[in-house]
């Protein structure tokens, strides 16, 4: 069987970081071509409508920045364990039902509530939806995925997409079925401009949100000793138990993580998009996941970028006004790039190759 | 690992493999080994049959009576089994997660929808249709033709997704069978105006699908033209699903049983391993993919004429899941396992959660279902992961640790 030769890319000389964006077959020219003419696309419609096109660009922007710390849940645990976690999705939108109640039934904040206000609520409903959401993370990999670690993988990932079918229907039971909705409590009004487009505050909030929580995040993972013990379990789980690292209390802190960003990304979610519902964390799962392994699963930096090219994507199809697919089709575009990138680039944009990805 | 204590070991048959005639015991020893093998798939099959009849005498035991499925549920129970057989195939022999076998269902469903309907009014073919005049527009195929044809159709579809994504890890496949299982439902949605073609009807659907029948020549022995026309319509399409079920099942215990199935298996146990001993790993899984999608096709195309029309709505992710937990419930690579699966997991849905609802006053439960499935899977998983009907190998795969031992319990 032809497809059981080794793939082309694992050639003994490591290329260079350049070189591995170097098409080395028929089908990387065919990609390549694929996205010279999305490019050309962007590139047209910049020039018919340049202010139209930058204020796509800037929502797309802060769509990407709300997936990505979704989408930073997945490769963490990924990155540990090797799961896909169906339920980090559904995670998420517990988060943002929880903070939904905090921000509207606690704190009241709707119509027009004073700045003060807004600020003391929205921490609050921070701290607790990521205490929340971290908790139920650990408490889920505590009672299902770790019986499971030495079953086949399989199993785990099962387990996975029914942990997340019952998530969803906590929520229901909770929230019940229709939208928790709020009325804008961050003002549109422009923060600054850039030529003659302008950067809303409300979408200057999510950025000062996501951007920190990214740096530290970052800084956890590389510099301290949790995250080289982090770093350690995912590399080796054995080697690292050998070592006296305490792999179980890892990989806990990685599902309480993977949590806390997951339901810091529902408070932003409600704030961003103004309603949420029990099946939100689905579909915005899936996105997640896409932009996780669009950037190379398990890589940090990856999935940050994974997910502001999805955030990007789906709003150039949506709002640019030159030739594009429309709405309808978002869904099909994220999966199909999806497809494609598992299918002809599973190490994703960032990732490295590994001898199974392939 | 290795060692688990008595009551976990394997070695002695289960207590369902005993009773399905292979540990054997009494009176049963004295029997032929061919007529012990079939007495108890004969012996259900006789019963299935006669559901129709023998349902009537129970209706009115309290309880039990008013338990018991309509024929009309009955026939959608057995579509699904059909389907939950047809998975078994990909995720129970062959070990491929498929998250997506909705699309295949979808294109079965579409299938029976294009050929056998009003819906392309520019042409007007009739081969084999019933119960209709001949000048009605549109293509009408008979349901007979129809039903191989979404067959191998499906089946094509399944080959196509399968040749470039097969060659993924276990956990990469399961996505993609995902991102076409979600796909192909939008696909069907918004193909209503492609270059101004009207392919699927959109969210509306297509319907009226034409009703299988035998026409007006076999009256005489008391087989209908029509079954929507017929008298007893309900009867007819329930032995004829039944029909389609003892098909699908007999292929996928002799495929099993097969050449291929063995390779499946072995992909299944350790990929490598099976390379190694001259398995070809794609065509090995294509086919398996082709099987599975070859029967979810049928049922979908059976469905589509049931219920007389195909809707976008019918294919949600959920499905997909449900077939899935059908399969896991019943127990991986147990084809007994995926049809009592089936018919339980799919009773509950048609009836059973809303009758339990009412028993214990709580009529939300239904709304709650996929909830209860999700808890299923899980519970399955983590208490008896070999699933009720345990298949033999797959059982001692999960009890003995085939797989990597770690050096530190997970329990611990």
């Amino acid at each position: 069987m032809a497809e059981e030769a080794a793939p082309t890319e694992s050639s003994p000389l490591r290329p260079g970081r350049a070189a591995r964006f170097i098409p080395r077959s028929p089908v990387g020219w065919l990609g390549l071509l694929f996205v010279a003419l999305i490019v050309l696309w962007l590139g047209r419609n910049l020039v018919a409508d340049p202010s139209e096109f930058f204020s796509i660009f800037f929502i797309g922007l802060t769509n990407g920045a709300v997936y990505a710390l979704v989408a930073l849940g997945y490769t963490l645990v990924y990155g540990i364990l090797q799961l896909i976690n169906f339920a980090h999705g559904d995670n998420f939108a517990l988060g943002g039902l929880v903070a939904s109640t905090v921000i509207v039934s606690w704190f009241g904040l709707g119509g027009d509530p004073s700045t003060g206000a807004v600020v003391v609520g929205i921490a609050v409903a921070l701290v607790i939806a990521t205490a929340f959401s971290s908790a139920l993370g650990t408490t889920i990999e505590l009672v299902a995925y770790r019986r499971l670690r030495n079953a086949p993988r399989l199993a785990a990932l099962i387990t996975a997409v029914g942990m997340s079918f019952i998530l969803q229907d906590i929520g229901l039971v909770g929230w019940g079925v229709s939208f928790r909705t709020i009325d804008p409590l961050i003002s549109n009004d422009v923060a600054f401009s850039i030529g003659d487009v302008g950067f809303q505050w409300n979408k200057l909030t999510v950025l000062a949100l996501t951007v920190p929580v990214l740096l530290v995040l970052t800084w956890l993972v590389r510099s301290t000793k949790q995250g080289k013990a982090m770093r350690a379990t995912s590399m080796d789980m054995d080697a690292a138990a050998m070592m006296g690292i305490n792999v179980n209390r890892t990989i806990s802190f990685t599902f309480a993580l993977a949590g806390g960003l997951a339901g810091a990304g529902g408070l932003l979610y409600f704030l961003h998009f103004s309603s949420i519902r029990y099946d939100t964390g689905f579909q915005l799962g899936l996105i997640a996941f896409t932009a996780a392994v669009l950037g190379g699963i398990g890589n940090l930096s990856g999935a940050v970028l994974g997910a502001i090219l999805i955030g990007l994507i789906e709003q150039f199809n949506e709002g640019l006004p030159l030739w594009s697919p429309g709405s309808d089709w978002t869904r099909s575009i994220v999966f199909g790039i999806l497809i494609a990138i598992l299918v002809f680039r599973p190490e994703g944009l960032l990732g490295e190759r590994t001898p199974e990805g392939g | 690992m290795a060692d688990l204590p008595e009551k976990f070991g394997g070695r002695q048959p289960s207590r369902v493999g005993r009773f399905l005639g292979s540990g054997g015991g009494g009176t049963l020893d004295a029997l032929p080994p061919i007529v012990r093998r079939l007495l108890l798939p004969a012996v259900v099959i006789l019963l299935a049959f006669t559901y129709p009849t023998w349902r009537e005498w129970f209706t009115e035991v309290p309880v039990f009576g008013g338990l018991l499925p309509g024929i009309g549920t009955a026939v959608i129970m057995i579509v699904f089994t059909m389907m939950a057989v047809g998975l078994n195939v990909v995720v129970g022999y062959a070990g491929l997660l498929d998250l997506g076998y909705v699309a295949f269902y979808a294109a079965g469903a579409y299938t029976a929808a294009w050929l056998a309907s009003r819906h392309y009014e520019q042409v007007t073919f009739h081969f084999g249709s019933v119960g209709l005049a001949e000048d009605v527009i549109g293509i009408h195929l008979s349901i007979w033709l129809i039903l191989p044809i979404a067959g191998i159709f499906t089946a094509i579809i399944g080959i196509l997704i399968g040749l470039p994504t097969l060659r993924l890890r276990g956990d990469y496949l399961a996505i993609v069978t995902l991102g076409f299982g979600e796909i192909i439902p939008q696909f069907v949605r918004n193909a209503d105006s492609i270059k101004g073609f009207n392919l699927t009807n959109g969210t509306f659907g297509i319907n009226p699908i034409d009703s299988p029948g035998f026409g007006s020549g076999l009256g005489a022995i008391g087989l209908p033209e029509s079954y929507q026309q017929s008298f007893d319509r309900a009867n007819w399409f329930y032995w004829t699903a039944l029909l389609l079920l003892v098909f699908t099942v007999f292929c996928c215990v002799q495929l099993r049983d097969s050449r291929l199935g063995r390779a499946w298996i072995a992909i299944r146990e350790d990929e490598t391993a099976a390379a190694a001993m001259g398995v070809p790993l794609m065509r090995t899984k294509t086919w398996a993919y082709a099987i599975g999608a070859f029967f979810g096709g049928i049922a979908g195309a059976y469905y589509a004429s049931f219920k007389s029309g195909a809707f976008p709505s019918d294919f949600f992710f959920n499905i997909s899941v449900f077939l899935l937990c059908m399969v896991i419930l019943g127990g991986m690579g147990s084809v007994w396992g995926a049809i009592v699966g089936g018919l339980f997991l799919s009773y509950l849905d048609q009836e059973g959660l809303a009758k339990i609802g009412t028993e214990i006053g709580i009529q939300d439960v239904p709304k709650y279902s996929f909830g209860i499935y999700g808890l299923l899977i899980v519970l399955v998983m983590l208490f008896r992961p070999t699933g009720l009907i345990a298949e033999r190998r797959h059982k001692r795969e999960l009890e003995e640790g085939v797989h990597d031992e770690s050096l530190y319990g997970a329990q611990h």
